[in-house]
């Protein structure tokens, strides 16, 4: 897979997996995946409960090791790298974190400083303003001191990305950071996410549920199925119905909202159907 | 950023630092004291006499140094090993209930050292501590593979559960020995209950210096235990090898509880107690709750073992039962706080 490394040097592509095979205990999720990841955007993976998205993002994390194939970061392997030097690059929130009872909202995000740390390198002003600025960034700076497990669930959620945000790397990879959260702090996190990509030129991969919100903020989705990667691009090319019933076995309408511009994806069950035909007549 | 954004953590650190001072302060207090009481209560002046101008013609000094000094360091060593061993414990399982007594690693050492005794006779000291070592690496593994292997995996309570059902089980065969050889259990038995009392001082030279590296490597990796308690995939993100990591926590663990279990027999629930009391006053980092762990698991069994030859004067109780009146309760609340 010599040529994409040799493209990614010159478009810029610092992160990709090329004929990628992993799982757990022995059982094969993924089979031969080649992903590049674009610099500098946010990237979506989505696909239906055990599509193997999740696995994916865990593999390219080093959180997994890959059966066979490869992760490459920079042109190396990211399992043959020492892992804190890969930590200085890319930082992972797996799903579903928990804080330890009691830890505050600042020492958490100091955790993020951990990669740049040593036993000889102590806390520093660096240090710091990192673990500051995160928390700025996030919007959680008002409940620095406050525990971690007295905020609610979105707040907490922020304070996970901005200890991912501390360990100042430019590769962000989140596991379903919006999942159990209301609908208004999912948005809102979203548009966190977002500003980082855009605003910040950080590179981020996000594995989502919401397919609606994977359309609106993705600049590269990706959908997966049985462990494979049925199509990647824009939304704008690849969010159809006839792909959503492909992948997902969604019979389901893409309509695009007229303010935005986002595609919205509209499912279709018996029960919506017949009430819009009970509408029509 | 500015000097006021700066504030809060230089604060809390401020704060998480000064505490050691009066922690030691009260740790060579205790240690003092520790040495006055007893059968004959020597003022605290002959005490600091004895200590550092030690007049080896004068009765008292001798008690001082023959009897009591030995006594007080070793009760110092078990207390901080046990308190440190239960703080990573702790941490690296994610689990409130964890400890080196109800986890099995004591019964284990204590198992292994009376099987010792009771096929060889009485192994010379040196070994002590790398049988107890062993016994306590094995009872460990056993007690985590059983945990992993129940449904649900190795939870708090599964753990808990599985460390009883372990620890019942080499207790009972313990017993089975000593019914066996009464005679010979005759010395082991009182060391089995957790006792400072007539201990050998060969035995602090023999395990101080592993206790001395077990505490250095406990304190240097207690940052990585900060991010390990944050889950094995955060941790792992931040660059912490946790497989490398956990092994050398498991190693310190064994090593820190051996020596104890050599040095006191099993000393219950100090591992529990301590760290829980730690995190009220300095929170969940656990390069905070390492350090206060042994200063104050330290002071702790100083003080314990105080109550212990006063309560019942002239006789003493042992230490370890005085431990476990303590440290059941606390047990108990911690199941109903947090074990939910």
């Amino acid at each position: 897979m010599a040529a994409w490394n040799e493209n990614g040097a010159d478009t810029g592509i610092r992160l990709a997996a090329s004929a990628l095979c992993a799982g757990y205990d022995g059982a094969s999720i993924l089979s031969d995946i080649d992903l590049t990841i674009p610099t500098g955007k946010m990237s979506v993976l989505v696909g239906a409960n055990g599509s193997g998205k999740s696995t994916l993002l865990k593999t390219m994390a080093r959180i997994l090791t890959p059966s066979s194939g490869t992760v490459l970061l920079d042109g190396k392997s990211v399992h043959a790298a020492k892992t804190r030097d890969v930590a200085r690059k890319m930082g992972l929130l797996p799903q579903g974190p928990i804080a330890p009872e009691g830890l505050t909202v600042r020492e958490l995000v100091a955790q993020g400083r951990f990669p740049h740390q040593g036993l000889m390198r102590q806390w520093t002003r660096e240090d710091e303003d990192a673990v500051n600025a995160a928390m700025a960034t996030a919007g959680i700076t008002e409940f620095a001191d406050r525990p971690v497990d007295s905020l609610s669930g979105g707040q907490r959620q922020r304070c996970w990305i901005a200890m991912v945000l501390a360990q100042e790397t430019d590769l962000l990879l989140l596991d379903e950071p919006t999942t159990f959260l209301d609908l208004k702090v999912q948005v809102d996190l979203m548009e966190l996410l977002a500003d980082l990509a855009h605003a910040r030129g950080r590179t981020l991969v996000i594995v989502l549920h919401e397919l609606s919100l994977a359309a609106a903020y993705a600049d590269h989705l990706v959908m997966m199925k049985d462990g494979r990667i049925v199509c990647a691009g824009a939304p704008e090319t690849i969010f159809t119905a006839e792909r959503l019933k492909h992948v997902f076995d969604l019979e389901a309408r893409v309509v695009r909202d007229a303010e935005t511009g986002h595609l919205v994806c509209v499912p279709l069950g018996a029960h919506a159907r017949r009430k819009a035909s009970v509408r029509v007549a | 950023m500015s000097a006021a954004a700066h504030e809060p953590q230089a604060r809390m650190h401020f704060a998480a630092f000064s505490g050691v001072p009066v922690l030691l302060g009260i740790t060579v207090l205790l240690f003092a004291l520790h040495i006055a009481v007893g059968a004959k209560p020597l003022p605290l002046g002959t005490v600091l006499e004895a200590i550092f101008a030690r007049d080896a013609t004068v009765f008292d000094h001798m008690i001082i140094w023959d009897l009591r000094l030995p006594r007080a360091l070793i009760a110092l060593a078990v207390g901080a090993s046990l308190a440190v061993s239960g703080a990573l414990m702790q941490g690296v399982t994610r689990n409130p209930l964890a400890d080196p007594g109800i986890l099995g690693l004591m019964a284990g050492a204590s198992f292994a050292v009376v099987v010792t005794a009771f096929f060889f006779g009485t192994a010379p000291l040196v070994f002590l501590p790398w049988i107890a070592a062993a016994g306590a690496l094995v009872a460990a593994l056993v007690v985590y593979f059983i945990a992993l292997w129940a449904p649900g995996g190795a939870t708090p309570l599964t753990l808990t559960l599985s460390g009883a059902a372990i620890t019942a089980f080499l207790s009972a065969i313990i017993s089975i020995a000593h019914l066996l050889n009464e005679d010979s259990f005759e010395n082991l038995r009182v060391w089995l209950s957790g006792s400072l009392a007539g201990r050998d001082i060969e035995m602090l030279y023999i395990t101080g210096p592993w206790i001395a590296v077990g505490l250095l490597v406990a304190f240097s990796l207690a940052r990585q235990v900060t991010a390990l308690a944050m889950g094995d995939d955060v941790a792992k993100g931040l660059g912490v090898k946790t497989g490398w990591l956990k092994a050398q926590l498991l190693i310190t663990v064994v090593v820190l509880t051996a020596c104890a279990v050599a040095l006191a027999g099993p000393m219950g629930f100090v591992g529990l107690v301590i760290p829980h009391v730690v995190r009220l006053f300095v929170g969940s980092d656990y390069r905070w709750i390492v350090p206060y762990s042994a200063i104050l698991g330290a002071a702790y069994l100083l003080g314990v073992d105080i109550i212990a030859r006063i309560a019942i004067a002239p006789r003493e109780i042992s230490t370890g039962i005085i431990t476990a009146m303590v440290g059941a309760p606390v047990f108990i609340h911690l199941v109903r706080m947090r074990a939910r």
